[in-house]
């Protein structure tokens, strides 16, 4: 029993516990505080956020701030000019127009509070159950949802009123029902997308309840939308209240801000001043409503720019000698020296995660950048490309592609060299096929494009190139959507598309690694024929060392953004010099033995 | 147990003491008889697509069984009929002598305490919105630990995974997925199950910490008595850590036994296939790997 894969510790430097320790990582306390702080940071978040807390406490603490009865009617004081306590003067039956907006502005901030409550009662619960059982009560409370959200909001209230009275109250409890499909859609949609993740799976092995599993493990995902949609409800409900009691649909004696500009309207050639409070007062809530809600998804829906590399920017104790490569002169196909890749973080701050990397793949040789990920062995890639991810750009070196310099070119150049000079194999071949167009639609564009065939010349060229890349029935293929084709017949095409306009160079990224190994047998023997067949370079991105012994004519070890060795694949793969090239052949399971039978734990000890 | 079979294979050892063997008891821990498994075909009366036909498997206690396919083989879909995550429509499931498969949900909780499970995806398996210690203490919590007593509980587990303590107070983005995998396998050890459904547990990491992580759920092994049903795509990987493997080519197991015979030297075609489809890192090795997969599936394309 007393086996283990690992023969002696693996002298890799990447044990575990050394990423948690980069310098960036938060700690434990803070961390909740960051969401605050980015929130807080940014202007609009802050205005917005300030401007409602004004209007809230002067609303909620109106007697503190006016000493006036909102319906003390003086008529001898009508239209009175400002003075005297009375600090925006009176309106038109004589009643204090400053006391009249805060004391209104709790009844229209509280029905639309009370609007966005029931929304989010009758919503979020019914949107939480459809979403996590799905079945009968999804088709059921679907049903329910079209019908509501097909009835117009208007009619449906002035009909309330009629019949249920003019009271704000009842009006802004039917106007929560009319918009509770909107959090009943958002909050389903979420939890059906997430009833597929594996920590609901795990949360059910682990004996939970469904209720435990929706309170903690769902609740918390839907929470940040649900309250963005709640702050874009409540501006719209206090719009929509205004609205209607403007109209006159509303309760009369109770003073509310649309009720205010009611009567405001009614004056509005004897002072149109009046028109100006609750304008304002309703216009700057709603603002500030609507912006909050922006910063909010903002803050609480942004994962962060980071580069998927960015763990890799760890300092190395010692650096690393360079290549081989870069004393001697440099490759007529690709040459690479001194590469650094920096991206520019969501923070503002900058970091390298390429550090001067010289490569040289010449005419017709394969030649393998092998590293872990992190090791910066994509960016690399995607320089020589051209293609880095946002954020990121090459920040030093140089990078010659068949006597061209690539650095700092512009991107008409860079893409008169794609297709004809180098092209490019993916990593997930699917994900690489737009699934609105057929296969062939994928692979005629580029040739008419680039190479101006006709549209006949390119399908007939499209159908041969099919052929080359060993699809069994090329007209079926050409007329096939994504969907309809395996993974490994979609990285066949996308072979077939990357040397379409004859590249004099491939790279290709982790090409088989989302293959089934036997289809990975089939693809590389392809890569190798076509190869061989074409005299093509190739710079082949793996982490896969029995990849490398099958195809590559030389390797490049890399490992946190430094190349540490280079060589050709039998020097690399027989006698490593480095350790870390080491550790990375002794981390290879080919030579491990099989476990020993079984035996009855107490027989064995 | 009402079904008094008999074990086939290697595991009876006549050499070991009579009452210790009944003690450690000749009777699978999991035994899944002619498993069938299906699921809705896509459109309007479609035929269901049957995903599982027919699938046999037994595994003893503090035995690993590995269990090797490709995409789409079925799997994975045996270790989530075992957990009771995918309806199952035919044969059954025992679990120390008592029926499974058709558990009530109330059993299935109860269940939980002796079978868990680690994902292939450290990334998706962890909820990324709840703290590492809330994570390790779910389990426990569920099962009635007091949050004082959790507390002890995941600092204990974390000292087994190696992780240091503090990782309680941080999110599953802030570790690598090494580390994640490690919280993953801690949290399944929580209530110290007696089986492990291990779902591609190191497919998505790096080669050296998928070494770690493989010696990692062997010591466990080692010290607990768990047993694994480990799923896997990597002959080797499975290799490495089963005393039996299965191989399952659409739906079926086409072949079954000991770990040293199944991936050295392979009856059944596909598994043959499998095992030389698999580039080995030594070009000579490769090249004489690769004549002979061409010569066995090419020469009669050619």
């Amino acid at each position: 029993m007393s086996t283990s894969v690992t023969p002696s510790t693996p002298s890799t430097p990447s044990t575990p516990g050394t990423a948690v320790t980069s310098p960036t990582a938060p700690t434990g306390p803070k961390r909740r505080s960051g969401t605050a702080r980015r929130f807080l940071t940014s202007p609009q978040a802050l205005g917005a956020s300030l401007v409602l807390a004004a209007v809230v406490v002067l609303v909620v603490f109106a007697p503190l701030f006016t000493a006036h009865d909102p319906n003390a009617a003086d008529l001898k004081d009508a239209f009175g000019a400002p003075g005297g306590g009375h600090l925006l003067g009176f309106d038109s039956s004589g009643r204090d127009v400053w006391s009249r907006l805060l004391h209104g502005g709790r009844n229209t901030l509280g029905g639309a509070l009370l609007a966005v409550a029931v929304a989010l009662a009758v919503g979020v619960p019914t949107g939480l159950a459809a979403g996590y059982y799905g079945g009968w009560f999804d088709s059921v409370s679907n049903w329910w949802v079209n019908l509501v959200m097909a009835l117009p909001a208007m009619v449906v209230l002035l009909a309330t009123r009629a019949v249920l009275g003019t009271t704000v109250w009842v009006l802004m409890v039917v106007l929560g029902v009319l918009v509770a499909p909107g959090f009943y859609r958002l909050v389903r949609g979420t939890v059906a997308a997430m009833r597929g993740e594996l920590y609901v799976d795990a949360a059910r092995v682990f004996g939970l309840r469904d209720s435990r599993i929706i309170v903690r493990h769902v609740l918390v995902v839907v929470r940040a939308p649900v309250i963005i949609q709640g702050a874009l409800v409540a501006g719209m409900a206090i719009g929509l209240q205004a609205g209607l009691e403007f109209l006159g649909i509303g309760s009369g004696d109770l003073p509310t801000w649309g009720a205010m500009l009611n009567e405001a309207f009614t004056n509005i050639q004897r002072a149109p001043v009046f028109m100006l409070w609750p304008g304002l007062a309703l216009g700057l809530t709603s603002a500030a409503l609507v912006l909050l809600a922006a910063s909010l998804r903002d803050v609480l829906e942004d994962r962060g720019t980071a580069p998927a590399t960015g763990r890799g920017a760890r300092r190395l104790g010692a650096d690393a000698p360079t290549t081989l490569d870069s004393a001697g002169e440099r490759a007529d196909l690709l040459s690479v020296r001194d590469l650094a890749v920096t991206y520019t973080l969501a923070d503002g701050s900058s970091r390298e995660v390429v550090h001067g990397v010289d490569l040289d793949v010449r005419r017709g040789e394969v030649l393998g950048l092998v590293g872990e990920s992190g090791s910066g062995k994509t960016q690399t890639a995607f320089s020589v490309l051209g293609l880095l991810p946002e954020g990121g750009r090459v920040s030093r070196g140089s990078i010659l592609l068949d006597g061209t310099e690539v650095v700092g070119s512009a991107e008409k150049e860079m893409r008169n060299l794609r297709g004809d000079t180098v092209a490019y194999v993916p990593q997930e071949p699917m994900s690489n096929l737009d699934p609105a167009f057929t296969i062939g639609d994928h692979l005629t564009e580029p040739l008419r494009v680039k190479l101006g065939l006709s549209r006949t010349q390119a399908r007939a060229r499209a159908l041969d190139l099919l052929r080359q890349v060993e699809i069994p029935d090329p007209e079926r293929t050409f007329r096939s959507h994504p969907h309809q084709i395996s993974g490994g017949m979609a990285q066949r095409v996308l072979i077939a598309g990357a040397i379409s306009c004859d590249p004099d160079l491939l790279v290709a990224d982790e090409p088989t690694t989302a293959l089934d190994v036997t289809v990975q047998a089939e693809v590389l023997g392809l890569l190798r024929r076509l190869q061989a067949e074409r005299g093509m370079g190739v710079l082949l991105v793996t982490h896969n060392l029995g990849v490398v012994a099958d195809l590559c004519d030389r390797v490049a070890v890399m490992r946190q953004g430094r190349i540490v060795e280079v060589g050709t694949t039998e020097q690399i793969l027989r006698d490593p010099q480095e350790d870390y090239t080491r550790g990375l052949l002794d981390a290879v399971l080919d030579d491990t033995p099989a476990r020993e039978p079984w035996q009855p734990r107490e027989a064995a000890q | 147990m009402t079904d008094p079979r008999t074990v086939t294979g290697p595991g009876t050892d006549p050499h070991a003491d009579a009452d210790r063997l009944r003690e450690a008891g000749p009777d699978p821990l999991l035994d899944i008889r002619d498993l069938r498994v299906s699921f809705p075909g896509k459109g309007w009366r479609a035929r269901r697509v049957e995903v599982l036909k027919g699938v046999s498997l037994d595994i003893r206690p503090g035995e690993t069984v590995g269990l090797v396919g490709e995409s789409g083989s079925g799997k994975s879909t045996i270790g989530r009929a075992v957990l009771g995550l995918v309806p199952v429509a035919g044969g059954s499931i025992h679990f120390d002598g008592e029926r499974v498969d058709v558990a009530s949900r109330r059993r299935r909780r109860r269940l939980s305490r002796d079978i868990q499970v680690v994902f292939q995806d450290p990334y998706t398996s962890l909820n990324p919105s709840l703290l590492i210690g809330d994570t390790l203490a779910e389990p426990l919590l569920a099962h009635g630990v007091t949050a004082e007593d959790a507390r002890t509980r995941v600092a204990d587990l974390l000292d087994r995974v190696a992780l240091p303590h503090d990782a309680v107070h941080r999110l599953p983005r802030e570790f690598s997925g090494g580390q994640r995998q490690r919280v993953a396998i801690a949290r399944a050890l929580a209530i110290s199950p007696r089986l492990i459904v291990c779902d591609e547990p190191v497919s998505a990491l790096d080669l050296t910490t998928q070494r770690t992580v493989m010696d990692l759920l062997l010591e466990i092994q080692e010290r607990t008595g768990v047993a694994y049903l480990f799923v896997s795509h990597d002959l080797s990987v499975v290799r490495a850590l089963s005393h039996r493997v299965a191989v399952i080519h659409r739906g079926e197991i086409v072949e079954y036994g000991g770990a040293e015979q199944v991936t050295t030297d392979p009856e059944h075609p596909y598994t043959q296939r499998l095992l030389l489809s698999a580039p080995v890192a030594d070009p000579g090795r490769q090249r004489r790997r690769r004549a002979e997969y061409e010569r066995r599936f090419h020469a009669d394309a050619n």
